[in-house]
């Protein structure tokens, strides 16, 4: 869907990102992360023309975005950001409204358009519609900005530091609620983070960019398995390593017939989650149930198996 | 504000009106203010005609150096306008420095006596205060709305007239009520040119020594000066609240 080849960028005599080639694969989510100053805002600037790449080129489904003038490009990519960005003296449904008005869709669309996305977002339209951003809260500012990222069903999403300015508590939501709205929509999604237990959470590829050059581009636990530089080993905290991976890992695939004690835990919870309950619980299993059906039981060693080095 | 304050102002507009529709009715009042049997009252020129041909004097001035001082500021915030800003701040810095009387005097050899002159003082005149509030407005923006409206393909006009100057509304509008409100006692100067304002009353006064005409014209100058002023606050709140912005 995003190809860059060979893509720098110099201000001045500072070469900000240095020879990028990178695929993101259509319906995926690529997160770039990097300290500041690594060049991963630079280089998704680089994908909607925010920023002209200094040599190499940029395509999006095929075709090089340099044949395509910038403000129409822009109005065909989502593009969210931290501190939203809303337009103060616009109601909530004028913000979500602007690209498609832009593109000239037509009023009934366009209020059809914005009373789905509020619905998306858990926000009650009769309620949040004519609303002004001042009247929101941090959190809801940030899924208006993003609904409003995808206003025009757009096929690739860019979203730089999304979350940044969220609590933890809302942050997890919203990065919940991000994961899935992609899957219903399938959208390409390109987001940066120097946050890496975000970029893990919300990737199927991780790029990692340091001092302007990607240095590691892969799977979630390809890259907690093998880091490529010590840098990457860094970001990732090699301590917390086993619990990463246990963090990206479900426990669907390690139920087994049998019974176990107590309360079950329910499908689809992650390996992290469920290891912590038997070892706070003292059970060394633990049934596994959905919607109430019992599947089976997960034992602790199977659990513990998943820590280990892939 | 306080509740008593727009009341006070309506107060003053019903006064000012009864004043100028008929002015002989306050002649008792003003009666100790002018020597002798002179008539406390000013008529040569009805006090109505000149209070209008004063405000459109002004209305017109206020017009043009907004429409300039807009104009200037929103070019030199453009990228490519950034040689526009010293030559835009020196003219506005010239205009309000240089003082009305000298540019009347300059005006009249080319254009003759009549209003034409005062209005271009007063254009000068008027033109920092739109100048340097409309600058403000529009570099004050947030940075991160600036970029989410670039980023969502918005043309620069597109920015401009649906982000910009919106936004830029209050702070533009509380620099024509500046350039409003001193435009409207500057203009009496114009009168010593032969324009029609309501420094006829006051210019008249001073050389028949008549102070009752003096106040009178003045009063009136002051009680519009006030009233436009209120307006204007009335207008950038209501801009103030559609922008969004707490006030």
């Amino acid at each position: 869907m995003i190809e860059l080849t060979g893509v720098s960028r110099v201000f001045g005599a500072r070469t900000v990102v240095s020879d990028v080639s990178l695929t993101v694969e259509a319906g995926a989510i690529l997160t770039i992360v990097g300290t500041s100053g690594s060049g991963k805002t630079t280089l998704l600037r680089m994908i909607n023309r925010l920023v002209e790449p200094s040599a190499g080129t940029v395509r999006i489904a095929g075709r090089d975005i340099r044949d395509v003038p910038p403000h129409i490009l822009r109005r065909g990519i989502g593009y969210a950001i931290q501190g939203h960005g809303l337009f103060p003296h616009r109601s909530v449904a004028e913000n979500i409204a602007v690209v498609p008005r832009l593109l000239g869709w037509d009023r009934r669309r366009i209020a059809a358009r914005v009373d789905a996305l509020l619905d998306l977002f858990r926000l009650d339209p009769g309620v949040y519609r004519d609303r002004l951003p001042a009247a929101l809260s941090g959190g809801e500012q940030q899924r208006i900005g993003v609904a409003r990222a995808l206003a025009a069903e757009p096929p690739v999403l860019l979203m730089d530091e999304p979350f940044g300015a969220l609590d933890p508590i809302i942050r997890g939501q919203a990065q919940a609620d991000l994961l899935a709205i992609q899957r219903r929509t399938g959208t390409t999604i390109v987001l940066v983070t120097h946050d890496m237990d975000e970029a893990l959470r919300l990737g199927s590829r991780i790029a990692v960019m340091d001092r302007g050059r990607l240095v590691q581009e892969a799977a979630p636990a390809a890259l907690i398995g093998a880091p490529a530089t010590d840098f990457v080993g860094a970001l990732l905290g090699r301590g917390d390593r086993a619990f990463q991976l246990m963090a990206l890992r479900v426990v669907d695939d390690l139920i087994e017939p049998g019974p176990a004690p107590g309360e079950p835990i329910p499908a689809g919870i992650s390996v992290r989650a469920a290891l912590a309950e038997s070892l706070w619980s003292q059970r060394p299993a633990l049934p596994v149930s959905r919607d109430g059906v019992l599947l089976g039981r997960v034992t602790r060693a199977a659990l513990e198996a998943q820590g280990a080095r892939p | 504000m306080s509740r008593a304050a727009p009341m006070a102002k309506l107060a003053l507009l019903a006064l000012l009106g009864a004043f100028l529709l008929t002015p002989e009715r306050f002649a008792s009042l003003l009666r100790p203010f002018a020597p002798g049997d002179t008539a406390p009252i000013y008529t040569q020129t009805p006090l109505l005609t000149l209070t209008v041909n004063h405000l459109l004097l002004v209305a017109a001035a206020t017009l043009a150096a907004s429409v300039l001082a807009v104009g200037f500021a929103v070019a030199a915030t453009r990228p490519g306008g950034r040689d526009v800003l010293p030559f835009a701040r020196a003219l506005a810095n010239l205009g309000q420095t240089f003082p009305p009387v000298a540019v009347l005097a300059l005006a009249v050899p080319v254009f003759g006596f009549g209003p034409v002159p005062t209005l271009i003082a007063l254009v000068l005149y008027g033109l920092l205060p739109v100048f340097e509030t409309t600058l403000t407005g529009l570099t004050g923006l947030d940075p991160a709305l600036m970029e989410a409206a670039r980023g969502m393909g918005l043309t620069d006009r597109q920015r401009l007239t649906q982000v910009e100057l919106p936004l830029a509304l209050p702070m533009i509008l509380s620099g024509i009520r500046l350039t409003a409100v001193i435009g409207l006692a500057t203009a009496t100067i114009g009168s010593t040119v032969a324009a029609s304002t309501l420094g006829e009353v006051i210019i008249s006064g001073l050389l028949t020594g008549n102070t009752a005409y003096v106040l009178q014209g003045g009063l009136v100058v002051s009680a519009l000066a006030i009233l436009i002023d209120a307006a204007f606050h009335a207008l950038e709140r209501a801009a103030t609240q559609r922008s969004g912005f707490r006030s």
